[in-house]
């Protein structure tokens, strides 16, 4: 019987091509290899979603919630048609973005989560996930809505996006932005870049093991916590500190 | 004229802060006074740009000054745009100089994430003429972009020459906790790859990206004493030995020659005049390069390098950690970052630290003496300061 749910539980998958992999030269000179995963590769990543669960910055806690919540459902087969791209350097997790196919002709944009920032990981996995949805998947248009100010400035204005607000996205029901095929064609040689075939010793390198991130997104030391001090506003606690050598000019 | 010693600093970090302005002047200048030893000062100068515009913060220095329960010393704000930093220390050295003030402290602060980049860009070119320039829509990247263009062609200077700058003060950047920017970037990825021109996209041609400055927030703090007060405190005699500040129009268009930065030269002179040094012996230097091309312009306006000649001395590696006059060993503004109003600040808490022999893996060799520059406007005021170790 319980096999019998499962199955009404399941939706069906359309076999989707595989995503070819690319390097990107990242600005540091570092390379990053992106690439599908699979379902089996799930268990490897949610650890280091949930670590950013709790990050309050820059939208991270929104934005990993809901990665990590895409995810298991990917894993226990609850989304329909949702693929999985993370970019890797030297091995290392360092981004994921993840979708799904609405329609033959329309795909719908989940999220994008860098897991080291600074170089544009994030944006060049974004470009990676239009690429699939476009030149792999052959669909005309990309259904994106943005849930940080970075994703806004990175998506909407960098690829001047078509505004296709009758349409509520699967992510909450907010207005949808599309990525249309002319402007993917636009985008190509600028937003849009990496090379292929992936030296197969990078390839090699990021199929063994994915490894976690070393400099993942973490909050900021509270330098100003002295002056915050419990009962003391003004943070005058420091300066009347009596170990302190005191020196009077006067 | 009293001889003015640094006695004591302090700094946060530089990046985004997420307090009020007050707080970011004030735990500065904690740290310094507890650096210094000092209870209290004479006087507190603080140095803002954007408070009344952005953080709806007028008179920031009351609020920093009674935060810090400094009654019932005087106070005064200071606000020179960009270098409102190097004013507030020079003003602190002249209370000290004169024999009104024993002991100033002097902070640096602001806090741009307030707003959003395109509104800080915004409120940074209200420095501009506001006849001439501001209401055209100028702003700082595009009179830099410019600059490097007019740079470009009259002394071949190149984009690998300003990407190499980049990858200097970032590397140097790596090594500073309190820097804004802690990401190395190679020539290769900023210039040379296929994928570089998307890493580094054009600004304001033929600026990029990497060429750029951060928007920063953040705040920096040195306290100023005489003689005898630093000589009590027992702290290394670090002294001001030399201050210079000159002007030019405020318009960019209307100087016979726009890439001659005259108030940097005439800034740099009157403080190397006041030092009674010269240019070559200056062991370390922090200068202002809100964009990579600065950095080149002002190591030969200063006089470090002929004129036209900067980027070559570039090329030789002269202005690395190890080179013959190490230029920007914090990160400068490009990588540690540019909060406006404390930049000239922490530019002279940078050299202290370096004469010191504090600066940890970014340390030059041994300097006796650290010059910095200030370029307030697009090089309309220039503050230049020497500072000397004494043994």
């Amino acid at each position: 019987m319980s096999v019998d749910l499962e199955k009404l539980l399941r939706p069906v998958d359309t076999p989707l091509p595989p995503y070819p992999p690319k390097v990107i030269t990242l600005a540091d000179g570092s390379k990053m290899v992106v690439r599908q995963i699979g379902r089996d590769d799930i268990p490897d990543l949610l650890p280091h979603v949930e670590a950013l669960i709790h990050h309050e910055r820059d939208y991270y806690d929104i934005v990993s919630v809901r990665v990590y919540a895409e995810l298991l459902a990917y894993y226990r087969y609850r989304v329909v048609d949702e693929y999985v791209l993370i970019g890797q350097i030297n091995g290392e997790l360092s981004a994921i973005v993840n979708g799904r196919i609405y329609s033959p002709e329309i795909g719908m944009s989940y999220h994008t989560l860098g897991l080291k920032r600074g170089l544009r990981i994030g944006a060049h996995c974004f470009a990676a996930k239009m690429e699939y949805h476009i030149d792999v998947l052959k669909q005309e248009e990309v259904l994106i809505v943005a849930e940080s100010p970075i994703g806004f400035r990175r998506w909407m204005i960098e690829y001047n996006l078509e505004k296709k607000f009758e349409i509520p996205h699967e992510l909450g029901g907010s207005p949808s932005y599309s990525l249309t095929r002319e402007i993917f064609n636009r985008a190509r040689g600028s937003l849009i870049v990496g090379s292929r075939p992936v030296p197969q010793d990078l390839l090699d390198e990021a199929m063994e093991k994915i490894l976690p991130p070393s400099d993942p997104p973490k909050a900021p030391p509270d330098f100003l916590a002295a002056t915050r001090a419990k009962y003391d506003s003004t943070g005058t606690s420091i300066i009347a500190d009596p170990k302190r050598k005191k020196v009077s000019h006067a | 004229m009293r001889e003015v010693y640094i006695v004591g600093i302090g700094i946060t970090s530089f990046g985004r802060l997420e307090y009020p302005l007050v707080e970011i002047a004030s735990y500065p200048s904690v740290v310094a006074l507890q650096d210094a030893g000092l209870d209290t000062v004479d006087h507190l100068f603080v140095a803002n740009m954007g408070g009344g515009r952005i953080n709806h913060q007028t008179a920031l220095s009351s609020a920093v000054l009674d935060h810090l329960s400094l009654w019932p010393a005087g106070s005064e704000t200071i606000e020179n745009g960009p270098a409102s930093g190097s004013s507030a220390v020079k003003l602190g050295f002249q209370a000290i100089a004169s024999g009104m003030c024993e002991t100033v402290l002097v902070a640096g602060a602001e806090r741009m994430s307030e707003v959003n980049q395109l509104d800080a860009t915004d409120f940074v070119a209200t420095l501009t003429h506001p006849m001439a320039e501001q209401i055209y829509g100028i702003t700082l990247p595009a009179l830099a972009g410019m600059f490097t263009r007019l740079y470009m062609e009259k002394y071949g200077v190149t984009r690998r020459h300003l990407a190499m700058v980049a990858v200097k003060n970032h590397g140097n950047a790596m090594d500073n906790f309190f820097a804004h920017v802690h990401t190395r970037v190679t020539l290769e990825g900023i210039l040379d790859d296929r994928d570089a021109e998307t890493n580094n996209p054009v600004i304001a041609d033929p600026l990029h990206f990497f060429d750029m400055c951060p928007v920063s927030d953040g705040g920096a703090a040195v306290v100023l004493a005489s003689k005898e007060v630093a000589k009590k405190l027992g702290k290394p005699m670090i002294r001001i030995a030399g201050v210079g500040q000159a002007t030019d129009t405020h318009a960019v268009h209307e100087r016979p020659d726009p890439t001659e930065l005259t108030a940097v030269r005439l800034a740099a002179k009157r403080a190397f005049e006041m030092a009674k040094i010269e240019p070559k012996d200056v062991n370390v230097a922090e200068l202002h390069d809100a964009f990579t091309i600065l950095e080149i312009a002002e190591s030969e306006e200063v006089g470090f390098f002929k004129k036209g000649e900067g980027h070559l001395a570039l090329e030789r590696g002269e202005t690395q950690l190890t080179g013959k006059i190490p230029i920007n060993p914090s990160g400068g503004l490009k990588a540690k970052g540019h909060p406006v109003g404390a930049t000239g600040v922490a530019q002279v808490h940078e050299i202290v630290l370096q004469l010191r022999g504090q600066a940890e893996k970014r340390q030059v060799k041994d300097p006796k003496i650290g010059f910095t520059c200030n370029f307030g406007g697009f090089g309309n005021n220039v503050v230049c300061t020497v500072i000397k170790k004494e043994e």
